[in-house]
């Protein structure tokens, strides 16, 4: 899964992923960080146009300040490596082959916000390489501020953000009520910024080599490269970067292209949504929008021509029914519902109504919980009715075009 | 004057019994979701509330009468601290904790919004003990225990909180019996572990 | 004004859907909806005074009014 295409193609690009392993292959390619000053750093984040990569995509120069305004030398910051998402692997792939841009970023954000505190959060696999590291980088005088790390539980939710804060403080991955948001009560009650590790490893390059560096890669609205895990029918899949705006077609040819015609793609993880296999297509928030997708944090999934894209969603739709945290009335008793629609809209065991019932159910959980959890669910759902509408009507008369061969 | 301390004491004791049933009934009720005994689920929120906050008058008659009453004997403490009195210590204790319960309830119920709810939760429930302690503390004590319409009056409150409860732990009490419990998944429980 | 419903304390107990059924109405198990689909539905000025009711009577704690 964390294989990692081996040369550029195209707007395909290496920043992230290229180089040696190791603390001394770092130091020699990227140098240590410059010394910079918290208004610096944030001015810096500011004028590249860094956005989260966790999914989201909010700037990351107004967490910062708002962070650092409100924290006054309290804040906790936190560099986000809990990848949730099955079909997701970038993250891991950082950690393993360029822990110390993440490092080097979580210094950046720590001086920035001038936190008292200082954690990675990341699934125990990821976090154990990473003792000796830390000790290196501490040995090297790399870190002012210590770094814990922190085991995150194998679960979907477990990296939405206040989950994260949630976990830190003790009681479970849980997502949170929005009124009082992280950045202003969060880890220990301090404001806490939580940041996915690539953000943080793009924003340790960004220190490097310019703002004006980094918008030399993506478009003028969405600028910078995205790590893209991509799976599916493809040849070798794994994870590649390329800036945003990118085509399809240069992204699946950057994981040796698909293994057979593809129908559809699923893009921005189980929370995206369904686009048309069009190698032309541009992979950026603003062209993605038409279809109700956007990168998000760079999930690619290849729907090939033989598979039916109903049973693909079902079943993305029930292991996600499944990952409810629990907690919240609609998400526990809507999703399962939903899932379950969609199940027998895919087995095509047809009632009066029933595409009308999955698309109700979508519509009736969306915007109803803690966490975007229904609503990335409700949003794959109604992609996939959208975009697989032919295959609708023919699983409501008992056919699928599919793979009956009319893909 | 003496004679009427003592007879408003009586009167406002069973009454407060009496208004004490009402509120556990409601208070069962309105938890069920659905309308209870005929009133939308609004008003029987609002009748629980206020008939608690009347059967909070009835009490304080209660204890400041007998505080005054020659016979009762009551000193301050008493008021506070159960089973030290001089008369039917024990019966007249039930009456001090049932009375220091429902404080407790009472207060914590009208800052529930300042504690949170889970704080106020807690103190809610000890609304099972202080019913029937209350119950209790009416039979055992006073001039009345052991005339007939005493007993009718207990016995029908006591029938009345029983079928509250009987039909608050029957199947058909919740609205929706399909729904799921809102209960986090384990697998997000695990205790913060830091990698070392 | 809006109405901000906290879904990790709502139990879906009902009150409020009485008591603001011009904004609110029920879901296939009994939690709140905003009729007008918004996840915090404004709060039109003559049904202040009863969403501050729903907002003390809520049983669960899990409304809120909020500015904004």
């Amino acid at each position: 899964m964390t294989s990692v295409a081996e040369a550029a193609v195209g707007r395909v690009e290496r920043r992230l992923l290229d180089g040696e392993l190791g603390l001394d292959a770092h130091l020699a390619r990227h140098g240590r960080l410059p010394l910079l000053d918290g208004s610096q750093i944030i001015g810096m984040a500011r004028d590249s146009g860094l956005t989260g990569r966790g999914g989201a995509g909010f700037p990351v120069w107004r967490k910062l300040s708002a962070v650092a305004e409100a924290g006054d030398g309290s804040a906790v910051v936190v560099a986000n490596g809990a990848e949730g998402e099955p079909a997701s692997g970038k993250d891991r792939a950082l950690l393993a082959y360029q822990p110390n841009l993440v490092l080097d970023g979580l210094q950046l954000v720590a001086a920035a916000t001038k936190a008292r505190a200082a954690h990675l959060y990341a699934p125990k696999a990821a976090l154990a390489p990473l003792r000796a590291l830390l000790e290196a980088r501490r040995v090297a005088g790399l870190d002012r501020m210590s770094v814990t790390l922190q085991a995150a539980p194998d679960a979907f939710v477990s990296g939405e953000e206040s989950a994260v804060v949630s976990a830190l403080n003790g009681r479970g991955a849980v997502p949170a009520d929005k009124r009082i948001r992280v950045i202003q009560a969060g880890v220990g009650g301090s404001p806490t910024l939580v940041q996915n590790v690539e953000t943080l490893a793009h924003l340790a390059l960004i220190a490097r080599y310019g703002a004006g560096w980094f918008l030399s890669a993506g478009t003028a609205d969405e600028p910078g490269t995205f790590l893209a895990t991509i799976s599916g029918a493809v040849r070798r899949p794994g994870v590649v970067e390329a800036g945003y705006g990118v085509p399809l077609g240069e992204l699946i040819a950057a994981v040796g292209g698909a293994t057979m015609r593809l129908q559809a793609v699923l893009i921005g993880g189980y929370h995206g949504g369904w686009v048309p296999a069009d190698p032309a297509l541009p992979v950026s928030r603003q062209a993605l929008e038409p279809y109700g997708a956007s990168p998000g944090a760079g999930v690619l999934v290849a729907l090939p021509a033989g598979a039916c894209g109903l049973g693909e969603t079902a079943r993305i739709a029930g292991y996600l029914a499944d990952q409810v945290a629990g907690q919240c009335g609609p998400c526990i008793n809507g999703l399962p519902r939903m899932a379950a629609t969609l199940a027998d809209l895919a087995a095509r065991r047809p009632r009066a109504g029933l595409a009308a019932e999955a698309e109700r159910l979508a519509r009736l959980v969306s915007g109803r919980g803690a966490c975007h959890h229904p609503d990335g669910t409700a949003r794959l759902v109604l992609s996939a009715m959208r975009m697989f509408q032919a295959d609708v009507a023919a699983h409501l008369n008992g056919r699928c075009l599919a793979t009956e061969g009319y893909r | 004057m003496s004679d009427a301390l003592w007879y408003f004491a009586r009167g406002s004791g069973v009454i407060s019994l009496v208004l004490l049933t009402v509120v556990v009934a409601l208070g069962i009720g309105s938890r069920s979701g659905k309308p209870a005994f005929g009133l939308p689920r609004f008003a029987v929120s609002l009748l629980h509330r206020n008939a608690a906050l009347l059967s909070v008058v009835f009490v304080a008659g209660h204890v400041i009468s007998l505080l005054f009453d020659p016979y009762a004997q009551l000193r301050l403490f008493d008021v506070v601290l159960p089973f030290v009195g001089n008369y039917r210590p024990v019966w007249q204790g039930f009456g001090t904790l049932a009375f220091d319960l429902l404080v407790a309830i009472v207060v914590t119920s009208l800052l529930r919004h300042r504690l949170g709810a889970r704080t106020w939760r807690v103190v809610h429930w000890l609304a099972y003990l202080c019913w029937p302690v209350a119950l209790m503390h009416g039979l055992g004590t006073g001039s009345d225990n052991g005339t007939w319409w005493l007993w009718t009056i207990s016995i029908a409150c006591a029938v009345a909180v029983v079928a509250a409860i009987g039909w608050r732990l029957s199947t058909g009490f919740s609205r929706f019996p399909a729904r799921a419990e809102r209960q986090v998944a384990p697998r997000l429980r695990k205790e913060l572990e830091e990698v070392r | 004004m809006k109405l901000h419903v906290d879904w990790t304390a709502c139990d879906g107990r009902g009150v409020c859907t009485e008591l603001l059924e011009e904004m609110l109405v029920e879901d296939d198990w009994g939690f709140p909806v905003a009729r007008d689909g918004q996840r915090s539905p404004a709060v039109p000025p003559p049904l202040e005074g009863a969403a501050k009711q729903a907002v003390d009577r809520c049983p669960m704690l899990a409304l809120k009014l909020i500015a904004r």
